[in-house]
């Protein structure tokens, strides 16, 4: 019942992430606006843009944390809100969604770590649940994950041990304990104090710089931006407002709101 | 004064033999009620609106019916609607009470459920786990520490409540009173009225205490596992 | 082999019964009158500095909210009489008077809670205002901190009255003729358990039901005002 089908899902060529005509409204306020976003396998894409302009929604959609009104969402080749039934699309059901997910997962920005449970734990839980891992399997996983982010240890501190920075790393190292192939973060670094942003940005470093990984970031960080990200969306009232690479938006882009936008954020 | 306080050795025994009596009927009534509360409390949360539907009635019925009435149904009514030819006073006792207690406790456990924070439920998600792994290994955990607190009063509250079924004639600590009342007029060992009903009051309280304190003791244990802050 | 539900026979007996239903809530009435002025006092008594006051208050509180209202009403029936310390007058009171006392003070320990609850959520700077304008101390209670503390204590006090009702049929097992008594003498009198206490039943979820919906939109109201 728990088990999961985990075919290689996105071959290559297919947009990893392929959002069309999405449209998400939380009563009168119109979120998404037809959005149409592509995401290439291993791409590195940092969305940025003034509080409420609807990006943090982009990856909550994507995550299934909130459905979408209109338009579609493909991961790879499936599509993540629909079905093909006698070749119609068709709104999928709960089971279809959750196969589909299982190649997603998120990082957020309060961390959301299970807070009775240790850092080992909080990352075995969900592959011995729904991998169906053994408990040695997925013991030997979290032990290697943990140890990649730096804190083999603390493999049995509770999260109330942990400072934000180490917070942060171990909910990096349970997200990637589910073998994701996008991965979301949500200003991963707006809540830590300022010395502890740069272990965690090490880790997205290290992520980013395999080439294996999609990641759609939405983050304040502009010298990790221009550093790591292959693209950069600027995001305003629902709609894309302009894209490019890091050196383009930062240095010269098109739009006054993205220029009076960065000017803002980036002079303090 | 103290002497003539205290009962006689043989009025204890009968006090004690309807001790256990009550000891018995909410044991039994704790069981049931905290299986309704947890099968209730989680299904007033469901996403299906029939299961929501349905848990609703159940908790306006068993908790606006009040006990007395609903153990008086159970007693009389209940055997001869549904044919069974009768019904323990025992049985029907642990009935009414437990289901009463399910209706209350079923509040209790959808609220402590919906106080854990959502940002738990969407790490659930984010890691693909199904609702009942959610709530099994997620939510129930972090929500006890929040159920245990009132739990425990409503708990003393059904102990209390154990006391009705000397209305159906069962044997319990205040059944003995009224009988031990009734009788002193023949006894050759009359009873003392007021200190009867005093001692009685003390092995409630006594009962009271005891339950404060398992409650007490669960809730250290369980404020251990999330560690010291 | 009489039938297991007779619709004529309950109609018939419906009308003694909401009667009884009449008596029910007019005790819980009357009971209620005394748990939130006794209540008061309680919570006042509580509160005291001294703690040869704040002691027994609490040892009282303590003790009636942990023990069942049915002992304490069998012993104000049964036991008081007993007692040759107490003038006849007093303990011989009849059984509604009796119900409606025992209510009345196992409540008023509920109540004390509820009031030294929302005495204790009066923030600490109203205090310190109060001493700073030199107010007297009955000043300072009445036009100050009760006045503040009283809505908040409201939500609580609604659901003792609603739980208090339910109490109520348990004067049953002194006499008191209210829907239970009433019931249970159906019982013998015709030889039909059923009817009864299933119209009692119904009686009674036609009114603890909507009792118990008023006071959750209290409970909102109060919430919504006090953010």
């Amino acid at each position: 019942m728990s088990q999961i089908e985990y075919a290689d899902v996105i071959p290559r060529g297919a947009a990893a992430v392929e959002m069309r005509q999405v449209t998400k409204a939380f009563g009168e306020l119109v979120v998404l606006n037809q959005l149409d976003l592509d995401v290439d396998p291993g791409e590195v894409v940092v969305i940025i843009g003034p509080s409420g302009s609807g990006k943090t929604t982009i990856l909550r959609v994507v995550m299934t944390l909130e459905r979408i009104d209109e338009g579609y969402i493909k991961i790879g080749e499936r599509q993540l809100y629909h079905e093909e039934k006698k070749g119609e699309l068709v709104r999928a059901s709960e089971k279809h969604i959750r196969t589909v997910r299982s190649d997603i997962s998120m990082v957020f920005q309060h961390f959301n770590l299970f807070p009775h449970m240790s850092a080992r734990e909080n990352v075995m839980l969900a592959p011995i649940k729904v991998k169906a891992l053994s408990q040695d399997e997925a013991d030997e996983k979290a032990k290697a994950l943990l140890d990649r982010v730096g804190l083999g240890d603390k493999l049995d501190h509770r999260p109330s041990e942990l400072s934000g920075g180490q917070k942060q790393r171990v909910a990096i190292a349970r997200s990637l304990a589910m073998e994701p192939r996008v991965m979301l973060f949500d200003e991963v670094t707006s809540a830590l104090d300022p010395e502890l942003v740069g272990e965690v940005l090490n880790v997205l470093r290290e992520l980013a710089a395999s080439g294996d990984m999609t990641m759609l970031l939405v983050t304040h960080e502009m010298g990790f931006a221009s550093e790591m990200a292959d693209r950069v969306l600027m995001f305003d009232r629902g709609r894309v407002l302009e894209q490019g690479a890091p050196d383009k938006i930062f240095k010269d882009p098109d739009h006054e709101r993205t220029k009076s936008f960065l000017k803002a954020v980036l002079s303090h | 004064m103290l002497d003539e306080f205290l009962l006689t050795p043989n009025q204890y025994q009968n006090l004690l033999e309807g001790t256990w009596v009550t000891v018995q009927v909410i044991l039994g009534s704790f069981a049931l009620g905290t299986l309704m509360s947890l099968i209730m409390g989680v299904a007033r949360l469901s996403d299906r609106r029939w299961v929501r539907g349905w848990a609703l009635v159940y908790i306006e019925f068993a908790r606006g019916i009040s006990a007395i009435i609903l153990l008086f149904i159970m007693f009389f009514a209940i055997p001869i609607l549904f044919g069974l030819g009768g019904m323990s006073p025992m049985l029907a006792g642990i009935l009414a009470l437990g289901l009463n207690m399910g209706a209350y406790g079923a509040e209790v456990v959808r609220g402590a459920i919906q106080a854990v924070p959502r940002g738990q439920t969407e790490a659930s998600i984010a890691l693909n786990l199904t609702d009942g792994q959610r709530l099994r290994h997620v939510v129930l955990p972090q929500a006890i520490p929040i159920i245990l607190p009132p739990y425990g009063n409503l708990t003393i509250e059904v102990l209390k409540g154990t006391a009705l079924v000397a209305l159906i004639s069962l044997t319990d600590i205040t059944r003995v009173m009224l009988v031990m009342r009734q009788n002193r007029v023949l006894s050759d060992d009359p009873v003392n009225v007021p200190f009867l009903f005093i001692n009685g009051l003390i092995i409630y309280l006594i009962l009271a205490q005891i339950v404060a304190q398992l409650f007490k003791l669960a809730e250290r244990r369980t404020a251990k596992k999330f560690g010291s802050v | 082999m009489p039938a297991k539900w007779d619709w004529e026979y309950a109609w018939e007996i419906t009308p003694a019964l909401a009667e009884g239903m009449v008596l029910i809530v007019i005790a819980t009435l009357l009971g209620m009158l005394i748990a939130v002025v006794l209540g008061l006092f309680l919570a006042l008594g509580r509160r005291s500095d001294k703690r040869w006051i704040s002691y027994p208050f609490a040892w009282f509180i303590e003790f009636v909210r942990s023990t069942p209202l049915l002992v304490q009403l069998f012993f104000l029936y049964y036991a008081l009489p007993q007692i040759e310390a107490i003038p006849r007058s007093i303990s011989t009171f009849p059984a509604l008077t009796t119900l409606v006392v025992a209510l009345g003070v196992h409540y008023a320990c509920y109540c004390s809670e509820a009031y030294r609850a929302g005495i204790n959520s009066v923030p600490k700077g109203q205090w310190e205002a109060s001493t700073s304008l030199n107010l007297k101390a009955t000043t300072t209670w009445r036009q100050v901190i009760l006045p503040q503390a009283i809505p908040r204590a409201l939500p609580p006090l609604g659901n003792y009255f609603v739980a208090m009702f339910k109490d109520a049929p348990q004067g049953s097992a002194i006499t008191v003729a209210g829907v239970l008594f009433v019931a249970r003498a159906f019982q013998s009198a015709d030889f039909r358990p059923v009817e009864p206490v299933i119209v009692a039943g119904i009686l009674f979820l036609m009114v603890s039901i909507p009792a118990a919906m008023s006071v959750r939109r209290l409970e909102r109201r109060v919430a919504y005002e006090s953010d």
